[in-house]
């Protein structure tokens, strides 16, 4: 059979959700002994595609087949039957077992019920030593390094008998040197006959250990390509599209002073790592600073540090000159701030509680919503209808729960309530995610207004076409700094996706210019 | 839309049908044991409705659960399990009767607020402890609080034994300035020991129902029961509302206590295990949804079951235990609540199931 030539294929995989299509008649052939890259945007699909492999979701329609043979994944379980085998980006360990116990957990080797330890570490010896993942099966997870915990993960996959490893995302979380350490490990894999699919969205990492890339783009098969003739920047392409950007109308931003300015801030995340690191930034008003950045480098402990919602370790913020660090969210509000939270199901919603009760959700405590305690819900109701009918929001009226409402609109019931108090600092952090066309360019249009009646307003966004769209300056964010400021009108996706991914300016701009390829940008790097 | 309204018909319809599943296997069990559940439960009615006494010694009965039911459910509104209205109640108990006897010489417009004020504190200041620890240590409230009941069950007997008496099991009666006891509502109700105490427990669930729907306070309860982190981000803070919804809620237990300390037994003594009432009314809170007014309901239904329990050995022959059993059983099919909403939601679900495949 010639198809045996694949160990897995996948072939018009379509996934709906809703009325939301995640994955539209994609095809994904991977060839046995290969790393294969699975390359796309934010959103694009990927991680739907490869829950769809392992089992956590059922496709729509379309087919898989495992070494040529249809087979039918309802779940992990039966993927791990078929030797595949999943390296979660976030890990799936249990922090208080040691490093063997993790790895036999749900498959433990038992003699009358009893867990048979010996012979567990005698055999997780044998493959760490095949493929050379050094770890210590008697220490404790919590008290090992996250790289070594990827590698326990690995192991993990290994000990039941993969011999297909889906990677998601697996460089996110490590430091440079962990990341050495994996590509030779994944290098390592391939040798003794494992297939490995990798989806990520760094392309210096796919130019080093991928054979081949798949790339799909807002849930569409685009081209499978062979890494080794294909560049970085033509990988980028491929990613981002060629479409012709749409352009929100604006005129000339008019910067005038200085409303927020962050000073070396460091804000560390739950491993006790710097997100944010020795990070400055200034916004003024009247102009709309965009932030861009993959995810993961620190652009949600940067605003949950503005916002009060995360810690500050060190530096200064200053909101109109007055120091906000560490301040409680309610006083920050106060001092002029807007948020537009990134999560607004997690943050910026009650779901549960009614429409009008959450666009009361700042302003609740002040008259006329409430008088001496006591709520006016009168003036709430009233209060809301009003927001609801500036704003466009579509919904049967104010009392329903806000989780009745679709994404868009729910959005747009935030933005209506954060617009209205006028801040003096709108903070929009991915205002658009999941949003309709139509949704997306009322939100661009409000911002730009903001930003039109003087007000600053600091976008952060994983899609560089609504950075390079709303934006007056643009900072790219990369390992919790900010590596570049670049002007919107003097850049464009590609040297944004370069610097984005930790290419200097100096270099973005030599690949810009033709006087340097992105090859030779990525082995400067080294 | 439908959301809210099916909501609240949907929680009447589950409570109704969980006291009739307990009712039926209640009947069940009598049948089976030998005993006639039709003379059984016309006993349980004849007992907790049958004349103005039994209906007053009902409402008498139901008088602290409901207030142990509104501790419960301003808890569990602001997200926070307490389990701990055993201890909360009992030293309620404790401290208004410890107050009476301590002050036997004051009039009654100021003992009695005084009493039914420290019963409420003693409640609070033990639920605060838990609080704390949560909001500060984020330490689970189930633990501690389950730990704390024992601990207020001993240190109550400790006091009565220790402090209050020389070395006896129940302290002496409280003086008449302190009594919650009515001679109007007795003589209303045929002679029972109906006392002012339901009128406190329904004015209490008017007061709870206003503050949690119609006050800011309330409203931030709410909202950080429901979702805290966009509490957090719109500037409440949860560690006061942690603590502020335990405070509210063991004053309410409490008080519950009080009730029987300066209504119904009108002294306190020592008990070998937790009296029960914190528990009950859990159950009370989960019945009536969470309601003030569906916890009046329920607490009157619960408090039919206790009194009109009290006359299925005699009337009926059923043994007291089976009568305890049956009360029992209809506490299990309301924590089992959700089996009957499964069930509910799974009839229309396979409704449009065959319609959708047939189109």
């Amino acid at each position: 059979m010639a198809e045996a030539d694949y160990v897995i294929e996948m072939l018009g995989i379509t996934k709906k959700f809703g009325d939301f299509v995640a994955n539209d008649n994609i095809n994904l052939q991977v060839k046995k002994g290969e790393i294969h890259a699975l390359l796309g945007e934010n959103g694009a699909g990927k991680s739907t595609l490869m829950n769809v492999l392992f089992g956590l979701l059922e496709p729509t329609s379309g087919e898989i087949r495992v070494n040529g043979q249809k087979v039918n994944i309802t779940d992990p379980n039966t993927a791990n039957k078929l030797g595949i085998g999943m390296v979660h980006q976030h890990f799936m360990l249990v922090d208080k077992f040691t490093v063997t116990e993790n790895i036999i957990l749900g498959s433990e080797p038992n003699k009358f019920g009893f867990i048979n330890k010996k012979e567990a570490t005698k055999e997780i010896k044998n493959i760490s030593e095949k493929y050379q993942l050094k770890v210590d099966p008697s220490v404790v997870v919590r008290d090992i390094t996250v790289g070594m915990q990827q590698r326990v993960e690995i192991l993990k996959t290994l000990y039941r008998g993969a011999d297909i490893l889906i990677f998601d995302e697996p460089t996110a979380v490590l430091t440079p040197q962990e990341i050495e350490e994996l590509m030779s490990i994944m290098k390592s894999l391939v040798k003794e006959g494992k297939s490995i699919i990798v989806i990520t969205h760094k392309l210096d990492e796919i130019k080093e250990v991928a054979d081949r890339c798949t790339v799909i783009r807002r849930g569409k098969y685009i081209e499978t390509v062979d890494v080794a003739t294909t560049t970085q920047q033509g990988l980028a392409n491929l990613m981002v599209g060629r479409n012709v950007l749409f352009t929100t109308e604006k005129k000339a931003a008019e910067p005038k002073e200085i409303v927020l300015a962050v000073e070396d801030l460091v804000v560390k995340e739950s491993r006790g790592l710097n997100a944010v690191n020795q990070l400055s930034l200034e916004v003024r008003a009247g102009e709309v600073l965009g932030i861009a950045g993959i995810d993961g480098n620190g652009q949600s402990e940067l605003i949950q540090a503005i916002t009060g919602l995360a810690k500050v370790s060190a530096g200064t913020i200053k909101l109109n000159g007055q120091m906000i660090n560490n301040l409680p969210p309610r006083k920050i509000t106060q001092a002029g701030l807007g948020h537009i939270p990134e999560d607004r199901h997690k943050f910026g919603l009650i779901l549960p509680m009614s429409l009008a009760e959450n666009i009361a959700l700042q302003t609740y405590y002040q008259k006329p919503l409430s008088n001496h305690g006591f709520l006016n819900y009168k003036e709430i109701n009233q209060f809301a209808r009003e927001r609801i009918e500036e704003f466009d929001v579509r919904t049967a009226n104010e009392l329903v729960p806000a989780s009745a409402l679709s994404g868009g609109n729910q959005q747009k019931a935030i933005i209506a309530r954060e617009i209205y108090r006028n801040p003096d600092l709108l903070i929009a952090a991915q205002p658009t995610r999941g949003l309709d066309v139509g949704a997306i360019e009322f939100i661009h249009k409000r911002l730009i207004e903001q930003r039109d009646n003087g007000k600053a307003v600091l976008l952060m966004s994983f899609e560089l076409e609504e950075i390079l769209n709303v934006s007056d300056r643009i900072a790219v964010m990369y390992e919790g700094k900010i590596v570049a400021v670049v002007d919107p009108k003097e850049t464009n996706e590609q040297e944004l996706g370069l610097l984005m991914a930790g290419a200097s300016l100096a270099q973005a701009h030599a690949v810009e210019e033709g006087k340097a390829t992105a090859e030779e940008v990525t082995t400067l790097d080294k | 839309m439908t959301n809210s309204m099916n909501g609240k018909l949907k929680g009447v319809i589950v409570a109704l049908l969980s006291v009739i599943l307990g009712l039926v296997m209640g009947a069940v069990i009598m049948l089976v044991s030998g005993h006639d559940p039709i003379a059984g439960y016309s006993a349980m009615i004849q007992g907790s409705f049958g004349d103005l006494s039994y209906f007053g010694e009902t409402l008498r009965q139901s008088t602290p659960l409901i207030l142990t039911a509104l501790a419960f459910a301003v808890a569990s509104t602001a997200g926070f399990f307490n389990i701990g209205i055993e201890g909360q109640s009992l030293l309620g108990w404790l401290g208004a009767v410890w107050c009476a006897l301590a002050f036997p010489d004051l009039p009654k417009f100021i003992l009695l607020p005084a009493c039914l004020i420290v019963g409420a504190l003693f409640g609070a200041f033990w639920a605060g402890i838990a609080g704390m620890l949560k909001a500060f240590f984020n330490t689970s409230e189930v633990i501690i609080t389950i730990m704390l009941n024992y601990i207020a069950l001993y240190l109550s007997n400790f006091v009565i034994r220790d402090i209050i008496t020389d070395g006896k099991d129940a302290t002496p009666i409280i003086p008449d300035a302190a009594s919650l006891r009515s001679p109007g509502l007795e003589q209303l109700t045929d002679y029972s020991r109906l006392h002012y105490g339901i009128i406190i427990a329904v004015l209490m669930c008017v007061i709870v129902w206003i503050l949690m729907q119609k006050t800011t306070t309330g409203y931030e309860l709410r909202a950080v029961g429901m979702n805290p982190f966009a509490s957090q981000y719109a500037g409440m803070s949860t560690k006061r509302n942690i603590i502020l919804a335990m405070v509210i809620s063991g004053a309410l237990a409490g008080l519950g206590g009080t009730m029987e300390g300066l209504g119904t037994f009108k002294n306190i003594f020592t008990q070998n295990s937790l009296p029960g009432l914190g528990f009950n009314g859990m159950a009370v809170s989960l019945l009536g949804g969470g309601n003030p007014f569906g916890i009046i309901a329920a607490g009157v239904l619960f408090g039919a079951l206790k009194t009109g329990g009290l006359l299925m050995p005699t009337e009926a022959g059923v043994p007291e235990e089976l009568v305890d059993i049956v009360i029992a059983l209809i506490i299990f099919f309301v924590g089992a609540s959700y089996l009957i909403t499964y069930l509910l939601d799974k009839l229309p679900a396979k409704k449009n199931a065959l319609k959708e495949g047939g189109e």
